[in-house]
């Protein structure tokens, strides 16, 4: 059965960003997570949002999803952004007022800490949004070809690459299977009056251990049973595997190539030699 | 307790790429005192329907759905009126009780006994006596055919797998539910289990346990047990009726994608060759019905 699952679930529609290249998109991803933090002033993450924006309304996938995914990372932003607001040192003045606004015993809110809170929010979230369209739009299949491609130089030293993808894509196969499979145990243990979904946090988390046993167990007995089956077909990483679908370098590929280029050369230039200094 | 359904609809993942309709539009009404099945292929809307019935999947706010057009959801279990957000969920739960496919997946604990004893407390008001769990958790055990000397201190997963299934079912019952619906609770067993399962839902269905929802593919377990059948095909209710009626329409069903039960197969045979036989296809009723025929002429 189908859940509602929204967090890194592939969304099938045609699109530019669909049709990219896996290994694109994933370098793409990793130059604008440097880029993101190379940036120093809000022009250059104002530029590096829109650029994603536009990503984001090109590869079709409704910004409700997107929004879905950046809900699961909400505390984690939260805390990150109150405890740097809290304690970051900092002796910067931005605009007309003392350096340290507010002190009292170990808490010290600055000027700078109020700054540098904002900037990881951004940051946060702009890297969340980011990975998550790399899984909007690429299928699992894909992406781990993607990952083997990209890793295939490390051959050279005799880094199990094709291991390491297999593993990868056993994992990312997984994930809808076990969510499934907890759905089915939570539902159970709750006809059985467990208190999963009332009573107070402490019961909440008394409840969870009925339902991590049974998971577990059945995590085990599937890649037990998964082994086996791949033995049984005498599955091995032969040097001499072939493709069923073969990536592809296109014009699309190079477009998006030169702009994460671009936008990483923009954010070094804009770090070192800044228009507005903040 | 009644189970009444009227026009009741879900979608998964609605306004998705991957939406499925799974009940559309659906209306059953089961009484208090049924044994009741629910046949239908995979994909039909049996499952999503049964967890409608202990709230396992809820209806949307009131708000929502009277946004969309249509007739008015009804979803009533018993006193329980489940389309009302403050219907004490906790309470149906505990007068329906619900077993799911496989239900050995969900054992967890230490001991067969700890693990029964698992919904009683759970569902318990106050904290139960130690003499008062022990009693109910026998009582459930030794109902569902296990030794519960032998078995209250093993581990439930070193059972077998027979076993694993009456545990698990134990667990559920020792509650005592009103209700007891059943997701294919003979699947994956061999034929001695199977019976096994059915024979002990006849006990409790004689006993304590007023109504029996049980979901299945297995017709001739079907036709051998349910006093009511209904058959679900793209979240709708296509028939209604006890299985004497219904395995009549043996060629409808098949054209469902459904499978009949061996003796309607007979039934229909025979029929093609002039010897109709009307009977309610239990393999008892079938074996009199023919043999009194064949006694009736010669052949």
């Amino acid at each position: 059965m189908l859940k509602d699952v929204s967090f890194g679930q592939y969304y099938p529609v045609e699109s530019f960003v669909h049709h990219l290249d896996p290994r694109v998109k994933i370098v793409f991803l990793i130059v604008y997570i440097v880029a993101i933090f190379l940036a120093k002033e809000f022009l250059a993450l104002g530029i590096a949002a829109a650029l994603l924006l536009l990503a984001l309304i090109v590869s079709r996938v409704p910004l409700p999803k997107v929004i879905g995914a950046l809900r699961g990372i909400l505390f984690l932003v939260v805390f990150t952004a109150t405890v740097n607001l809290l304690f970051y040192q900092g002796d910067k003045v931005y605009w007309d007022a003392p350096a340290v606004l507010f002190e009292w015993k170990i808490i010290k809110i600055t000027q700078e800490g109020i700054i540098f809170s904002i900037f990881l929010v951004i940051r946060l979230v702009l890297l969340m949004v980011c990975s998550s369209l790399l899984t909007y739009t690429t299928t699992p299949v894909s992406l781990t070809d993607g990952v083997e491609s990209l890793l295939a130089p490390l051959k050279w030293i005799k880094f199990p690459v094709h291991a390491l993808a297999l593993v990868m894509s056993i994992a990312l196969r997984f994930i809808p299977i076990l969510m499934d499979e907890t759905q089915r145990i939570m539902n159970a243990q709750k006809a059985r009056g467990s208190s999963l979904d009332t009573g107070g946090p402490a019961k909440r988390v008394k409840a969870v251990v009925p339902v991590l046993v049974p998971l577990l167990v059945s995590a085990l007995r599937r890649a037990d049973e998964l082994g086996e089956a791949m033995e049984a077909r005498c599955y091995s990483d032969g040097k001499n595997r072939t493709k069923y679908k073969k990536l592809r370098f296109t014009w699309r590929d190079l477009l998006a190539f030169l702009l994460g280029a671009g936008l990483l050369a923009g954010m070094i230039v804009m770090r070192y030699f800044p228009v507005f200094a903040l | 307790m009644r189970i009444v359904a009227e026009h009741l609809t879900h979608i998964y993942n609605e306004g998705s790429p991957f939406a499925v309709k799974a009940l559309d539009d659906l209306s059953l009404t089961i009484e208090e005192g049924e044994f009741f099945g629910v046949i239908g292929h995979t994909g039909s809307g049996k499952s999503t329907f049964v967890q409608y019935l202990n709230g396992l999947m809820r209806l949307p706010s009131s708000k929502k759905r009277r946004k969309k057009k249509g007739d008015r959801t009804v979803l009533q279990v018993g006193e329980f009126d489940l389309t009302r957000k403050k219907t004490d969920f906790r309470a149906l739960r505990r007068k329906v009780g619900m077993v799911f496919q496989y239900p050995e997946s969900q054992l967890f604990a230490e001991t067969v006994f700890e693990d029964v004893a698992f919904g009683y407390k759970n569902f318990a008001e106050k904290k139960p006596t130690a003499e008062e769990l022990e009693r109910v958790v026998r009582a459930a055990i030794e109902e569902t055919g296990l030794d519960y000397e032998s078995v209250r201190n093993a581990s439930p997963f070193d059972l077998s797998g027979g076993q694993k299934r009456r545990a698990a079912i134990a667990g559920v019952i020792v509650t005592r539910p009103e209700i007891l619906v059943l997701d294919e609770p003979a699947a994956g067993l061999d034929p001695l289990g199977k019976r096994e399962v059915m024979e002990l839902l006849h006990k409790l269905h004689g006993d304590w346990c007023k109504t029996v929802v049980v979901v299945s593919h297995d017709m001739d377990e079907i036709a051998e047990n349910c006093t009511r059948v209904a058959v679900f095909s793209d979240g709708k209710v296509l028939y209604s009726e006890p299985p004497r009626e219904l395995f009549k329409r043996a060629e409808t069903l098949q054209a469902l994608g459904l499978d009949i039960p061996l003796t309607a197969k007979l039934c229909a045979a025979l029929e093609k060759r002039g010897v109709p036989i009307d009977c309610d296809f239990t393999i008892e009723d079938f074996v009199k019905k023919t043999l009194a025929r064949k006694g009736g002429e010669s052949c």
